[in-house]
Formats: C-alpha cells, sequence, structure tokens
C-alpha cells in the first residue's frame, strides 16, 4: 500500500461504509416505517421498542450483540460461515455496524414524515383504482420526501461517526475496517496528535456540510410544504 | 326492504361511531340524492362507508347489481374496485402533481391512446384548457374544484359521491360552481350522492333528499315532499323551519294551535296521532306574509278564525341581513316590552323599507297551504 492511499484510507473506508450502510438503512427504514404504519397489534410496542432500541444503547452493546449474533458460534456466523463467508474483523462488519446504529434516526424520521401525509391523498388515490403499491410509490413517499431526505442525511452522519460498536465486530485493520473514528482514537493512543486533529478536523467538516445542507434542505422543503397546505 | 334493485344504488348498512350507532338505509338512481343533517350526523360517514374507505359493522351495499360489501357474505370489495369515485371537501388534488397528471392517476389501466383521448375529452368538458400543467396550489378554488371532479370522472365511475363539495370554496364562487354542478349532474349517468349540511344546497343540488340526524334517517323522499310535508319536528327543525306551536285537532282541515292562541285552517289533512298524543303545527319564516295596510282587520268575538288564517301581529325585534330582513312577531297582543314572540318572518329589504313605519299591529297571514301539522 503506497504512502498517499495509506494517508487517505480512513476517509475514504469512511466514506464507502457511510454511503452502503445508509443505502441498506434508507431501504429497511422506510420499509418498516410504510410497514409500521399500516398495521397495528398488540406486538406493536415492543416491535418498535427492537427497532429504536439502538438509538438508546452505548454502541459497544450493540457491538456485543452483533458479534455475539455474527461470531464463529452465532447463528448468522454459521450460516454465513457454511456459505464461506466470515464477517467479524471485515469491511462488511463496518458496514452492518454503521447500519444498525443509524437505523433508529431513518425509521423514526420517516415513520414521521409518512404520519404527516394527509389520508385523504391516500383515499383519494384508492377510490381511483390504484393499488397500495403504486399509492405508496406514487404518493406517499414524494409527499413525504422531504422528511425521508432529513432522515437519510441524519443516518449518513451518524454512520460516518459510528465508533464503538465498528470496533468491536470489525477492529481495527488499516486499510480494511480503519474508519476515521478509529483512526482517531489509536492516533491519540500513539500519541500521534497531529493525525488526531487532522482527522477530526475532516469529520467535523464532514458533519457540519451535511447537517447545513440538511437545514437548507428541509427549510426549502418546509415552504413547499407550507404552499400545498395553504393551496 | 323492498326487492333488490338492479341498477342503482342499494344501501343498507350499520356502524358503531364514538357516540352513537349509524344505521341508514336507503337507494339511490340517477336523480342526485342529497343527504342533509347537522354536523357529526353521519352524513361522511355514510359517504366512506360506500366508497369503501370504512367498514361498517354490518350490512350490504349493492352497485348496480354488484355487491360491494355483504357483511353476511363476508364480502369487502376493495375501495379501488368498487368504480366509486368520490369528491373530497378539500378535493385532496395530489400536490406535487400537475392538473394532468392528478387526471390521469386514475387511467393507469387505459393503453395510452385511449387514456390521452379521455384526457383531452375531460379537460375540455370540465373547461381546464390551459391549465394542463399547472399545480394544484397554483389554481383558484373554483378551478381546485373542477380538477377534482375531472379526476373523479374521467374514471367513468357507478356512482359519484361528493362531500360538502361547495363548503371550501368562497362564496362569490360558489352560484357559479353549484351551477356546473348541476350540469355534471346532469349528463353524469350513475348514482349521485352529496353531503351537505346547507339547506338550500341540498335543495337546489338534489332531487331527493335524506335528511340525517344522529346516525338515523328522519326523512327521505322527493324533495319538495320532505320540505312541504316534515315527517317530524326534527326534519321541520333541519330543513329550517323555525315556528312551531303545540296544537289540538278541531277538524278535518282546523286546528288550534296553543302556542300561538289561535286557530288556523290547514290544507293538508291532519296526521291522525294516539290517544293524549300531541300535535304540532309549523310554518316556515318565508311563508308567512303581511296584508296591505288597508286590509281591515279581522273582527274580533264572533269571528273566531280569520277566512285566511289573518293574525294582527306587533313587532318584537327587527334583525337585518344584507339582503332580507328576520322579523320577531307576537300575536294578538303588544308585546309590553317582554322579548317573548311567536312567529319568525323573513322580509325582503325593500319590503321591509316599506313596512316598517306602518301602525302596528300589522295583519300577518299564516296561508293555510303553508302551515304543517306533525305528529307528536
Amino acid at each position: 500500500m503506497d504512502a498517499i492511499s495509506h494517508h487517505l484510507s480512513p476517509l475514504w473506508i469512511s466514506l464507502a461504509t457511510g454511503v452502503t450502510a445508509t443505502s441498506i438503512t434508507m431501504i429497511a427504514g422506510i420499509a418498516a416505517a410504510a410497514w409500521r404504519q399500516r398495521r397495528t397489534g398488540p406486538l406493536s410496542p415492543i416491535i418498535d421498542a427492537i427497532f429504536l432500541l439502538p438509538l438508546v444503547l452505548p454502541p459497544t452493546v450493540v457491538g456485543f450483540a452483533l458479534l455475539l449474533l455474527f461470531g464463529r458460534n452465532g447463528p448468522l456466523g454459521k450460516f454465513l460461515l457454511g456459505l464461506g463467508a466470515t464477517v467479524v474483523f471485515s469491511w462488511p462488519a463496518t458496514v452492518i455496524a454503521a447500519a444498525v446504529v443509524s437505523f433508529p434516526l431513518m425509521y423514526l424520521t420517516s415513520r414521521a414524515a409518512l404520519d404527516q401525509v394527509d389520508p385523504h391523498f391516500l383515499q383519494a388515490a384508492r377510490t381511483l383504482g390504484a393499488t397500495e403499491w403504486r399509492i405508496f410509490r406514487r404518493v406517499a413517499l414524494p409527499l413525504a420526501w422531504p422528511g425521508v431526505l432529513a432522515g437519510t442525511i441524519l443516518s449518513f452522519a451518524r454512520a460516518m461517526g459510528e465508533f464503538g460498536a465498528t470496533l468491536m465486530l470489525a477492529g481495527n485493520i488499516p486499510g480494511r475496517t480503519e474508519t476515521i473514528p478509529i483512526a482517531i482514537y489509536f492516533a491519540v493512543e500513539a500519541d500521534d496528535l497531529r493525525a488526531a486533529v487532522r482527522w477530526s478536523a475532516i469529520e467535523m467538516g464532514i458533519s457540519f456540510v451535511l447537517l447545513a445542507a440538511l437545514y437548507y434542505w428541509t427549510r426549502a422543503a418546509g415552504r413547499g410544504v407550507a404552499r400545498w397546505a395553504r393551496s | 326492504m323492498g326487492a333488490e334493485l338492479s341498477m342503482g344504488l342499494e344501501v343498507r348498512i350499520e356502524m358503531r361511531l364514538p357516540d352513537y350507532d349509524l344505521r341508514v338505509s336507503f337507494q339511490a338512481g340517477d336523480a342526485p340524492l342529497s343527504i342533509l343533517g347537522p354536523s357529526a350526523a353521519g352524513k361522511t360517514m355514510t359517504l366512506r362507508a360506500i366508497a369503501g374507505l370504512e367498514r361498517p359493522s354490518c350490512g350490504r351495499i349493492v352497485l348496480n347489481g354488484r355487491v360491494l360489501f355483504d357483511s353476511e357474505l363476508r364480502i369487502d370489495v376493495p375501495a379501488r374496485r368498487r368504480r366509486v369515485a368520490m369528491l373530497f371537501q378539500h378535493y385532496a388534488l395530489f400536490p406535487h402533481m400537475t392538473v394532468a397528471a392528478n387526471i390521469d392517476f386514475g387511467l393507469r389501466a387505459l393503453l395510452p391512446p385511449e387514456r390521452a383521448s379521455r384526457l383531452e375529452r375531460i379537460i375540455s368538458q370540465t373547461h381546464l384548457d390551459g391549465l394542463q400543467n399547472r399545480y394544484p396550489r397554483e389554481l383558484s378554488g373554483g378551478e381546485q374544484q373542477r380538477v377534482a371532479l375531472a379526476r373523479a370522472l374521467v374514471t367513468e365511475p357507478e356512482a359519484l359521491l361528493l362531500d360538502e363539495p361547495l363548503s371550501a370554496l368562497d362564496t362569490h364562487l360558489r352560484a357559479q360552481i353549484e351551477y356546473e354542478l348541476l350540469q355534471t349532474f346532469q349528463a353524469y349517468r350513475g348514482a349521485t350522492l352529496l353531503v351537505t349540511h346547507n339547506i338550500a344546497e341540498a335543495y337546489r343540488l338534489g332531487e331527493n333528499l335524506l335528511v340525517l340526524s344522529k346516525g338515523r334517517i328522519a326523512a327521505f323522499g322527493p324533495k319538495k315532499e320532505v320540505f312541504a310535508h316534515p315527517a317530524s319536528l326534527e326534519v321541520a327543525r333541519l330543513t329550517g323551519c323555525k315556528n312551531f306551536s303545540r296544537a289540538r285537532a278541531i277538524g278535518p282541515h282546523e286546528i288550534e294551535a296553543l302556542d300561538w292562541g289561535c286557530r288556523l285552517r290547514t290544507v293538508q289533512v291532519l296526521p291522525t296521532v294516539a290517544a293524549g298524543g300531541e300535535l304540532r303545527a309549523g310554518i316556515r319564516a318565508h311563508h308567512i306574509s303581511f296584508m296591505e295596510a288597508e286590509a281591515t282587520p279581522a273582527p274580533s268575538g264572533a269571528a273566531a278564525m280569520p277566512p285566511e288564517n289573518i293574525f294582527p301581529a306587533w313587532l318584537v325585534r327587527s334583525s337585518e341581513a344584507p339582503f332580507g330582513v328576520t322579523l320577531y312577531l307576537r300575536l294578538h297582543a303588544p308585546s309590553a316590552g317582554s322579548p317573548e314572540y311567536h312567529l319568525q318572518a323573513e322580509v325582503s329589504q325593500s319590503d321591509w323599507r316599506r313596512m316598517q313605519d306602518r301602525p302596528q299591529p300589522w295583519q300577518v297571514s299564516l296561508p293555510a297551504d303553508s302551515v304543517f301539522v306533525m305528529g307528536e
């Protein structure tokens, strides 16, 4: 591995992890939100609690739970081993950790955004002969889009910053699983303050740009929604 | 219930609502049916059940011989397959789609050429040319309503349900849109149901009238019939009648109005009431007329009942609206400062200007053909 790519590899790993994890989270979060919005039963509070658990648990607990699940003796680990794949201490492990930790943010914001859609639009679509899938795709999702996008940005920022669960499940393998937060931790441990400051500044820059974009975007979308509401 | 109609809409449903049970049973054909009632009477719920947006707890809904819902047969056709169009109170136009996309939304099942020609036809029929690429927020209230109607009609539904179609419009638009709606109803072949809490709207837009109160049908029939002969005090009130008096039958066409202290002739044959049961007399405020000043007052004593139900009346107070005046009247004797009145009459501003300086008492007439008598 040459010097430059070694220098920058935590950034690329973090970005690749963030994009992949957010893509998974986005689909899973929207699907879970849509599913939970439609079906409520006696088990609803329990399902909601499970979905939100990664938000409140210490990331080390999430990482440890994932380690048990994906480890050699874990149910998913055994299954994947049967297919010849090991997840633990590999790049996919950073994606899994980031996706699980960012999922609650995506789920919560998409759920809130879908709940905000005036049910009359959905009912009108129903009387016009549309299937539930078409209503979701053409009416509910486009109208909930500002909120869904906000959830996506938040999830991405969260996935980029994931540390505890990633370290537990993926470890610190330079060039493979060493993301920016992990690089910062080991730079401080190794007394390499310059590297720690550099990575911290990069992480802060990315997060700041994302949050500013989120703020501008939701404000613009909010104006659009207000216009619809008036019309 | 009579035999099932093969054409038209037949509804017999029961539904639990928070405050009471909705229980309605009626039929509707091509003639528009107005459903009138106070808010929360179950009007909108009835429409939603027919459209398939709410599930009744039991009953049966049949449209043109097609069973849409039958609790015993466990049939519940989903809204999208009912071919029942609904116009929502605030139109529910998709805000992120253009006018054309909104109207086209229901045409997905058709082939593109048929789709395009239907879209074009309905846009010209509903005078929406030139607005195809606008978004709902860029339209006036009247245009939005036309788009909603176009979107509903373009799918060629077998029934058209309208929930308070004029309530979201500014007053100055209502007359025009109401006229357009009437024309649409005339052209449309299918069951037409219209929900409103506005008495005048219900009367002008519907042929038949269904009066709903607290989840029950209080009256159902041709509108003229329902207005001329309200079946009960409740129906009379809900159709806008303000004047009521307890009454006692004297002859087949004669009553004594106890609260008004007078005898009245009626054209209507009096309803028979159970022994001890009471009659109620009513007259609408617009039907009370005022005799010209020269008319001689009825001689008192011998003729206790003047031939045309004419009585002396004193004004208790008046209330002016932009184009009409409501007069609160006391019969037989001056009010002497008391705010109590016997009758409310509606007169035009010009009539009011002519009569307001005339010496009292005025001679008021309660025309025999306008007096109606109800049981209980």
